[in-house]
């Protein structure tokens, strides 16, 4: 049996999902879904992925995460399924519960990969990149169970599947006890939304200065994109770290990324591989990131994005006309 | 207020080599140094220290050129520094580290109100032992703290950062707890921090010391096994456009800006 483990249905539990599917089907595994959750949004959504069993844990405790509720939760419910393998997204939510799980049952846990298959013997092989995204380490757990694994966010298409009869279990909930208390929220503002886009304009150094990085966002709304960005820059804070690509920022998968200015460090390039197309705008005819591009525009990046957005903004009018 | 800082030694990352023919790390001739992330763990405890009172434990797992780690930690600030080194610690995975040091706090009884790790290593970066450890120890943990807001006698306030939120979380003592950057911005060591540190005392220990099994940690212990280690190798092929032709590269870009939006294939 597989699990996969979330606190909301999203994006993330879909592309574990749909990555699971194929793992449970190559080793002839059920698939279940567990979701510790305050509320039942979007559950329906999850039969499209194709989930054998949908385990329902609700409390009101659980709208925000906290280490003592949750995992008292997840560990009751395992216990009581054993299954062989447990994901869960590589979020501040996974990669905090997941280790105390792992604690709890005296097994391993591979952090933050970037592919898993499953071998003959029904062994997880997960593969995460470490050192700075200078390495990849394939990781096994042969002799412990569950095999588990936190899984980084973006890096596994969503695949529908087709509908299959998903039974639905609700478990009941005991006032979880926790040691620590919430006092307040404040919300962040509303993220880059990279996740999603179609079109990513990312930008570095490159940029010279922070009022330049105004381009990329009259490009990105041009696009209907979204604006990205290198460590220097949010080290510089031109922007917020949520616009931050790479591997120690977000990994993206947009049919065209748009790298101004970026030098194409192994750290950033961790984040945007794989990008459909890669359009790289560097003065520097031998900047690593040319390496990754499929195009290469050698001059200045601000300027390049302005003649960029003049060109666009002219076929706009055209097409009004 | 007792302070117990985890720090680990690391491989200057910048320096990484992988063997080309092994596809292995290169360790030979790297120097170490604290992980950074360790270094604002630090500090946070030697301010508090400074400011409410008490000492500063600073505890790592490795082998023995932490030592040098250690006395940095001393030249920091930290009043006792404890080194666990031992080859049956070799190959150790999260789980046995995590274990070694549960081990190695309980056996010497190291007294702490706030057990303070980094969110996470610069080579393994799993961030996982301070979560692992806090677990076995049976102590409530909050991760991703970005900063800590107040600390009285029984409780600590501090600000959690999460994708959607920052949290103001209130936590009984003692607790763990697994800090960003933010929390504090670590100092350079004196000239007296680094006489003291020279003269200071570092506590070395082994597993027999502290009793623990070989069985059960290194390579033995450790439910995960690293099978492979490989470069990662992308390369695309890069039609450049430079000079006269900049205007084509950029007319080509729009045209695919322009595919893309229409849903056309590209
Ligand atoms: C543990 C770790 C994690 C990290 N995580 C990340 C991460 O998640 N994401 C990330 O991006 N980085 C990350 N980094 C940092 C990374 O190593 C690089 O430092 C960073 O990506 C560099 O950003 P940059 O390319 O914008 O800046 P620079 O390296 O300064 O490069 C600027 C580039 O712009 C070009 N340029 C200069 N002027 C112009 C101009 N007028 N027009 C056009 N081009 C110009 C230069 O030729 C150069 O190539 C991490 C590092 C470490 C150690
Ligand atoms: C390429 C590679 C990939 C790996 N992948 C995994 C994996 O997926 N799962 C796994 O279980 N192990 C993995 N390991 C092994 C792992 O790196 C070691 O177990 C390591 O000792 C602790 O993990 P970390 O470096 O990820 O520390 P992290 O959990 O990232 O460190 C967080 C904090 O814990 C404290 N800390 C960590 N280690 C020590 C120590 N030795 N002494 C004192 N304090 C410490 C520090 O405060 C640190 O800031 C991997 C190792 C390599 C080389």
């Amino acid at each position: 049996m597989i699990v996969v483990l979330n606190n909301r249905v999203d994006r993330n539990s879909f592309e574990l999902l749909s990555k699971a599917r194929k793992l449970a089907d190559k080793a002839f595994m059920k698939l279940v879904f567990l979701l510790i959750s305050n509320s039942k949004k979007n559950i329906e959504e999850l039969v499209r992925f194709g989930p054998d069993v949908v385990i329902l844990a609700l409390h009101e405790r659980f709208e925000r995460f906290s280490l003592d509720p949750f995992l008292s939760t997840s560990k009751k419910i395992l216990e009581k399924y054993s299954p062989s393998i447990v994901l869960a997204p590589a979020t501040t939510f996974g990669r905090t519960l997941m280790p105390a799980l792992a604690a709890s049952f005296r097994t391993g846990l591979t952090a933050d990969c970037t592919e898993l298959d499953v071998d003959e013997k029904g062994n997880l092989l997960q593969t995460r990149p470490a050192i700075g995204g200078n390495v990849m380490a394939t990781i096994v757990t042969p002799f412990h169970r569950p095999q588990m694994a936190t899984v980084r966010p973006g890096v596994f298409e969503i695949e529908e599947q087709k509908k299959r009869n998903t039974i639905f279990v609700e478990e009941p909930v005991e006032n979880p006890e926790d040691r620590c208390q919430l006092v307040r929220v404040e919300p962040k503002q509303a993220g880059a939304k990279l996740e999603e886009a179609k079109i990513i304009v990312s930008v570095g150094k490159g940029l010279r200065k922070k009022e330049n990085v105004e381009l990329a966002f009259r490009l990105a709304s041009l696009v209907k994109g979204a604006v990205g960005a290198s460590r220097a820059v949010v080290d510089a804070r031109w922007l917020s770290h949520d616009h931050q690509v790479g591997l120690s920022g977000k990994t993206v998968k947009p049919k065209i990324y748009i790298a101004a200015g970026i030098s194409g460090a192994v750290q950033h390039l961790a984040g945007m591989q794989t990008s459909e197309i890669v359009v790289a705008i560097n003065k520097d005819r031998h900047a690593p990131i040319f390496r990754v591009a499929d195009i290469g525009i050698v001059a200045d990046a601000s300027w390049a994005l302005s003649e960029l957005i003049r060109r666009l903004e002219r076929d706009d009018d055209g097409s009004r006309r | 207020m007792n302070f117990l800082v985890l720090v680990k030694q690391v491989p200057d990352t910048e320096k990484v080599k992988i063997d080309p023919n092994t596809g292995t790390l290169v360790r030979e001739g790297l120097d170490i140094t604290m992980n950074p992330l360790d270094a604002h763990a630090l500090e946070l405890a030697v301010s508090l220290k400074e400011k409410f009172g008490g000492s500063v434990t600073v505890l790592s797992m490795g082998p023995m050129n932490t030592v040098d780690v250690l006395r940095n930690a001393i030249a920091l600030g930290a009043d006792r520094a404890i080194l666990l080194s031992d080859v049956a610690l070799a190959g150790s995975d999260t789980w046995a580290t995590s274990l070694a040091l549960a081990r190695t706090i309980q056996k010497l009884s190291i007294q702490y109100d706030l057990l303070i790790c980094g969110e996470k290593s610069i080579d393994g970066e799993t961030g996982q032992v301070g979560i692992e450890l806090a677990t076995l120890l049976n102590l409530p943990a909050i991760s991703y703290v970005s900063e800590l807001i107040e600390i009285g006698r029984d409780f600590v306030l501090v600000r959690r950062s999460v994708e959607d939120a920052h949290e103001i979380w209130k936590a009984p003592l003692p607790v763990c707890l697994c800090v960003l950057k933010s929390v504090a911005e670590p100092r350079l060591p004196t000239l007296s921090g680094k006489k003291k540190a020279m003269d200071a005392k570092i506590e070395i220990y082994n597993v027999k010391d502290i009793k623990i099994d070989p069985e059960e940690v290194g390579l033995k212990g450790s439910p995960t096994r690293v099978v492979k280690v490989f470069n990662t190798k992308v390369s695309r092929n890069c039609t450049i456009y430079e000079d006269k032709d900049v205007p084509e590269g950029i007319n080509r870009l729009a045209e695919l800006i322009r595919r893309t939006l229409a849903g056309e294939p590209v």
